[in-house]
């Protein structure tokens, strides 16, 4: 289980985060929503130790992550699929993979069943990353996340720009994550996406966590959205 | 001489710059290419090289070859852990911020070429070379008989400089290996392309900043080596290697090693050839100008990749 306990955290002297709190559970997707600006992304880059926290801490199973250097964080199992895909983009394919498999690392049947899931890549491993289409791209973002056998996994707006197909595809792989027992935290602009597949959903409000909601409920009074998002 | 032989001479002089400048404008570029980091003190890394290398053989005084080859060993490893120290108390400290790290590279500059002076003092110093022999050069004439090949008095060159020639040759072979073919190359190149994602996979950035830091400084260091017994060691040699090694990182592309090594050639045997027909300041004005064209015409360089 990971859990924010009441953490500060921004850019320099620009504060982002407020106090904020959350809780992601093994096995269920939680999912972040919120404006524009309102702290999402700031909160996945917290996570990963990738900018200092002022205040609170975070921890996984118990363990503080938010005292360790930033590049331990992922060796805890924490894999990041961070929005814009940011790949290596001059490396190859299998050379992504491989900053993957690198991380705890990983024993080499893992890269065999991450290629299961996402077989386009499969017959790409020696293309660069950069020639990939926005979809494939995607895939291998996703991949080299699945590649640390992550018990938490973070996604930030993973279906953006992309083509129903592809959505789908990741759709599966992110619930297939979902049934083997992983943490997911989702940040997501489509609504219908996060309605069909999220058990819980965060509202987030300059930096601050306003309320939680099981999607169930959100279902049957959809007046919360429109209340913090204005949809 | 005639014109043939005297420009295979001058194109030999030429090559040994070429080799020399490439090995230092390619821990140039790589220190700039992974960290972005400005290093204006890579001319002084060159001279510690040297200076080490004289402190080193001298220190020894046994047989030449032995003084040279502990030299080529010890004098990079030093150099590229002070390199290393440096990186980690001042430019760490700075974030690695690129107007601040030139103001904090300019620094040492002076300190390292200061406290060379006070400690190995204003002399030039020569290290004899390991091996030395001078080996005529044939070149080709139009006799009675056809073509014909002669030996030109004076059209020689000696078995250290292709040394150097040779040794750069190999050790850039091996960087581009380091760089394209094992685990460290895969990390430096990762932390490159986007550093906040290579921590977020668990590479610590700080680390490879480092050693990427302290291994640009080696190849310095290594260049320095290998010209002492040709040029002498002195405090002040790093300034005219810093600038052409600019000029050539420049005119190559900044974080191209390929580009480095086209265009270390090119200057590198256009200073050689210039200078001995002409004068050494015509080939350093053209040096100049050939970098106002290309950051006119093509500002990323010859290999460089336009920025996205």
């Amino acid at each position: 289980m990971l859990e924010l306990d009441g953490i500060d955290a921004g850019y320099g002297p620009v504060q982002v985060l407020r106090g904020l709190s959350l809780t992601a559970r093994p096995g269920e997707i939680t999912c972040l929503l919120g404006r524009n600006g309102a702290g999402k992304t700031t909160t996945m880059k917290a996570i990963m130790g990738l900018l200092p926290l002022t205040a609170g801490r975070i921890t996984l199973e118990g363990e503080d992550i938010s005292r360790l250097p930033a590049h331990e964080v992922p060796k805890r199992g924490i894999g990041y699929i961070p929005q814009g895909r940011r790949l290596f983009s001059e490396l190859t394919v299998a050379q992504n993979l491989e900053i993957g498999m690198r991380v705890r690392p990983s024993p080499p049947q893992v890269l065999t069943r991450v290629l299961e899931l996402f077989p386009r890549l499969a017959d790409r491993m020696g293309q660069r990353a950069e020639t990939l289409s926005g979809g494939e791209q995607q895939m291998l973002a996703t991949a080299r996340a699945l590649c640390l056998e992550p018990r938490v996994l973070l996604l930030d707006e993973p279906t953006e720009g992309l083509q129903p197909s592809m959505i789908e595809a990741i759709r599966q792989v992110v619930v297939r994550m979902k049934s083997e027992g992983v943490a997911i935290l989702l940040v997501e602009q489509r609504l219908d996406a996060v309605m069909s597949s999220a058990d819980r959903v965060v509202f987030i409000e300059n930096g601050q966590v306003r309320d939680n909601a099981d999607a169930a409920d959100l279902r049957a009074r959809p007046e919360m959205l429109k209340r913090y998002l204005g949809v | 001489m005639d014109f043939g032989p005297h420009l295979l001479l001058a194109a030999i002089e030429g090559a040994v710059t070429a080799a020399v400048l490439a090995l230092m404008a390619a821990g140039l570029s790589l220190v700039f290419g992974v960290m972005r980091v400005v290093n204006v003190a890579h001319g002084e890394f060159y001279m510690l090289g040297a200076v080490l290398a004289w402190v080193v053989a001298s220190t020894l005084g046994a047989h030449p070859a032995l003084g040279f080859v502990a030299a080529l060993a010890i004098a990079p490893l030093i150099v590229g852990a002070v390199a290393a120290a440096a990186d980690m108390t001042v430019l760490k400290r700075l974030d690695y911020d690129p107007e601040r790290t030139i103001v904090a590279t300019i620094g040492l500059l002076y300190i390292l070429q200061q406290l060379t002076l006070m400690g190995y003092g204003p002399e030039a110093r020569p290290v004899a070379p390991p091996f030395n022999q001078r080996l005529a050069l044939p070149w080709v004439e139009w006799g009675d008989g056809g073509v014909q090949l002669y030996w030109p008095w004076g059209l020689s060159v000696t078995t250290y400089k292709l040394f150097v020639i040779g040794a750069a040759g190999a050790v850039l072979a091996g960087l581009w290996a380091l760089m394209t073919r094992t685990r460290i190359g895969l990390v430096m190149r990762a932390t490159q392309l986007d550093g906040e994602m290579a921590l977020a996979f668990g590479i610590p950035v700080e680390r490879v900043y480092a050693g990427v830091f302290g291994l640009g400084a080696a190849l310095a260091a290594l260049a320095g080596v290998l010209i002492v017994p040709i040029q002498q060691a002195h405090y002040l040699m790093g300034g005219d290697a810093l600038l052409l090694s600019f000029i050539v990182v420049i005119i190559g592309g900044l974080g191209s090693l390929a580009g480095t090594v086209i265009a270390a050639i090119l200057i590198g045997m256009s200073d050689g050839i210039i200078s001995v027909f002409f004068s050494p300041t015509l080939a350093k004005i053209i040096a100049t100008l050939l970098v106002a064209f290309v950051l006119v015409f093509r500002p990323q360089g010859l290999m460089g990749k336009p920025p996205r």
